[in-house]
């Protein structure tokens, strides 16, 4: 049985008689060389792999918390880290799971075999067939999709790991990049060969159930020259993890011509810290595509960065971010214009309800010799209450004078006058409310596959009537 | 048979009464028209019947079917069967005007209805419009022309059915082919479903295809002149003067 690594919760009331001996025993030690050593050896690294873990370390050590954005002081990291043990488990009995998170689940309809999967169980297999299914259809047109650890160990994509891995985001990069390579586990390996052009999605959301994968998964993604990827993350669904740190990794190759469309719906529990770093690095008229939308956890830092090396390449976000009570949720994008001719559009939306904080940052950085090119920022919020925040914070760094740059920034709240109308055609006000709230979100789930709108509509209706959360 | 009663009722906005003891009945299938100049309450009035929350009745009562329907919510008198033409229709970004009246439609008659046959419905109350049907899937009444709006507004009104029918200025802001097409639709709406129209006008051209069965002149938040439809011709030819007290 495919041992993981674990790390306990924030709000350990809830799993404390699980962990408590555990506790006592590691609260002391802290992350330290021995446990990184001791994972590597469990999960077989190769020695490349192991030394850069231990690296990953020191650098951790050295390095400080981030200087900006929400506060993390809630994230007691040297107790967190000392939980990291290949030993425990995530919780495996649905009947441990907490009620509030249960009901989602039921209002959610996620069928039943999901949620045993999510719970670590039986129906695992069940995700595995429908990820062979997958696998089978892709495998023909040479396409690689498979767990970053398998394909570590598997002579035809070691190489291609290992000079790719963390090379988009190095660990230098900051504290939970580093924190992420010294205990990363988990993860999707995907490979598109060139001019291989993938009609349906490839999705990670059965592999990771499947997997009982953690909150420091590594996703790398290649896609060759001319190839098309449009690639679905994470969460169809709240995932629920006993931990309260999710520091994943996303490093995404675009090849020349190639498009990679990246759609995530992230749905953490409402106790997570979400301290993600998604990159993506495209070449000469490549294309990166993200779609995000982001709607759980305690705190999140997010901004999936697209850096455009090759002359024409072009980035596009579309980005969703509801925070609602106690949430304090800071997500944006940057781009960097490296190449002449580049192009990006960002355009998000922003909904805060209950005293839910929510940011939006945006870098947008344009070198001196990416001439010729275009940037747009469009950010707007809607705050559903006066007690709610919302603040806008773009930054541009302009090199070169011949580039044309432009930004737009809207904050508002619901008309009395918009609910009154739809009211007076009967329907109820809080009805009225989530369709107001949802068509100001239709821009993202317009982009996003039928299942995955459908879901973050339901999503919006739940916060909406405020049962859950 | 009686529909809508109003019985004495004061209602204003914040502080300040705008509505003084106005009283007015509609019947069943009756068409009534409600003048006056600006300013006078009209638009008050026909707000204050469809519950909106920023009116506040300080005094008397509003019935429909006979239930006391003063402080009800705008939800529970639309499906009574009560519609308000909106002066200026809102714009919801992002929700499509058939996704919108889909759901009304449901909510209002309080069932399940087929998309084929809702798609059929609309395509026919689109046709008497003469709206272009891409307008479906538009955003509602985002970017649409003033015309364009108080066509949709109508649309909702063949689509919805209601028992009385409240439009204010409808034809306001209008062409002369817009005011036919707009007439047209509310022949319509008289032919099919019977319902009662209370129309709230400066302007007696929206009203000559219609048979009014009664006119109410309304200034200073007072009702101070009824009768049948020879008021209109009357007010047409010497302006509101005579009925305003100053």
């Amino acid at each position: 049985m495919k041992q993981k690594t674990q790390v306990a919760d924030i709000d350990r009331s809830l799993y404390d008689f699980r962990y408590e001996e555990d506790a006592t025993d590691l609260l002391a030690s802290g992350i330290t060389p021995e446990i990184i050593r001791e994972i590597s050896e469990e999960k077989g690294d190769p020695d490349w792999m192991r030394d850069f873990r231990l690296h990953s370390l020191e650098i951790f050590a050295k390095s400080e918390m981030p200087p900006w954005g929400p506060s993390v002081e809630g994230l007691d990291l040297d107790n967190i880290v000392t939980y990291i043990r290949p030993k425990s488990r995530m919780n495996t009995d649905w009947n441990n799971v907490p009620e509030n998170i249960k009901e989602t689940f039921e209002r959610l309809g996620i069928p039943q075999a999901e949620r045993e999967s999510l719970a670590g169980v039986g129906a695992q297999y069940d995700s595995e067939l429908v990820y062979h299914n997958v696998r089978k259809e892709v495998a023909e047109s040479g396409v690689v999709y498979t767990d970053l650890e398998s394909a570590m160990h598997d002579p035809r994509y070691a190489e291609m790991i290992r000079t790719h891995f963390m090379k988009l985001v190095p660990p230098t990069d900051h504290k939970f990049a580093a924190l992420h390579g010294a205990v990363w586990s988990g993860g999707s390996f995907v490979y598109v060969p060139a001019g291989v052009r993938l009609e349906i999605p490839l999705q990670s959301y059965f592999r990771l159930n499947a997997k009982g994968a953690g909150q420091f998964e590594h996703t790398l993604i290649i896609v060759e020259d001319d190839a098309y990827l449009h690639f679905i993350e994470g969460c169809s669904a709240p995932k629920y993890y006993e931990a309260g740190l999710h520091a994943g990794c996303v490093e995404l190759y675009v090849g020349k011509r190639a498009t990679l469309r990246y759609s995530t719906i992230e749905n953490w529990s409402k106790n997570m810290y979400n301290l993600n770093t998604k990159r993506a690095v495209v070449a000469e008229g490549g294309r990166i595509e993200w779609v995000s939308g982001s709607f759980g956890s305690h705190v999140s830092y997010l901004y999936p960065m697209s850096i455009l090396n090759g002359r024409g390449a072009h980035a596009e976000f579309t980005g969703i971010t509801f925070a609602g009570a106690g949430q304090n949720l800071d997500t944006g994008a940057k781009i960097v214009h490296n190449a002449p001719e580049t192009s990006s559009h960002i355009d998000t939306k922003s909904i805060s309800k209950g005293g839910g904080i929510s940011t939006f940052r945006s870098a947008v950085t344009v070198a001196e010799k990416a001439v010729g090119s275009r940037s747009s920022v469009s950010c707007e919020s809607l705050m559903l209450d006066s007690i709610s925040r919302s603040d806008t914070v773009p930054a541009m760094d302009i090199r070169t004078d011949k580039a044309d740059i432009g930004h737009e920034a809207k904050i508002g709240r619901i008309s009395d006058d918009a609910v009154f109308y739809l009211m007076s055609r009967g329907l109820d006000e809080q009805s009225a409310r989530a369709m107001i709230v949802s068509g100001f979100a239709d821009n993202v789930s317009k982009e996003l596959p039928l299942e995955y709108a459908m879901e973050m509509n339901n999503l919006i209706r739940l916060e909406m009537t405020g049962s859950i959360g | 048979m009686e529909l809508l009663r109003i019985e004495h009722l004061s209602a204003g906005i914040e502080d300040k009464e705008l509505l003084h003891s106005v009283s007015l009945t509609v019947g069943s299938g009756e068409t009534h028209v409600l003048m006056g100049p600006n300013g006078a309450g009209k638009s008050t009035l026909g707000y204050t019947v469809m519950g909106s929350p920023e009116y506040h009745v300080t005094g008397g009562k509003i019935f429909f079917e006979g239930a006391d329907i003063t402080d009800e919510s705008a939800d529970r008198r639309a499906k009574r069967g009560i519609f308000l033409s909106f002066q200026n229709p809102i714009e919801i970004p992002g929700l499509s005007l058939s996704d919108f009246l889909r759901n009304a439609l449901e909510q209002v008659t309080g069932r399940r209805i087929k998309l084929w046959d809702f798609k059929k419905q609309l395509r026919d109350a689109m046709d008497v419009l003469q709206m272009d049907p891409v307008y479906a899937e538009r955003e509602l009444n985002v970017g649409f022309s003033g015309g364009e709006k108080k066509k949709a507004e109508i649309l909702q009104l063949l689509m919805l059915k209601p028992k009385l029918a409240i439009l204010d200025e409808t034809d306001s802001g209008l062409d002369v082919d817009a005011v036919r097409t707009v007439s047209a639709g509310i022949a319509a709406y008289r032919a099919k479903c019977g319902g009662s129209l209370l129309i709230i006008t400066h302007n007696t051209k929206i009203l000559e295809a219609l048979d009014v069965d009664r006119t109410h002149i309304i200034a200073d938040g007072r009702i101070t002149a009824e009768g049948g439809a020879e008021l209109i011709t009357e007010i047409n030819r010497c302006g509101f003067e005579k009925y305003t007290e100053n």
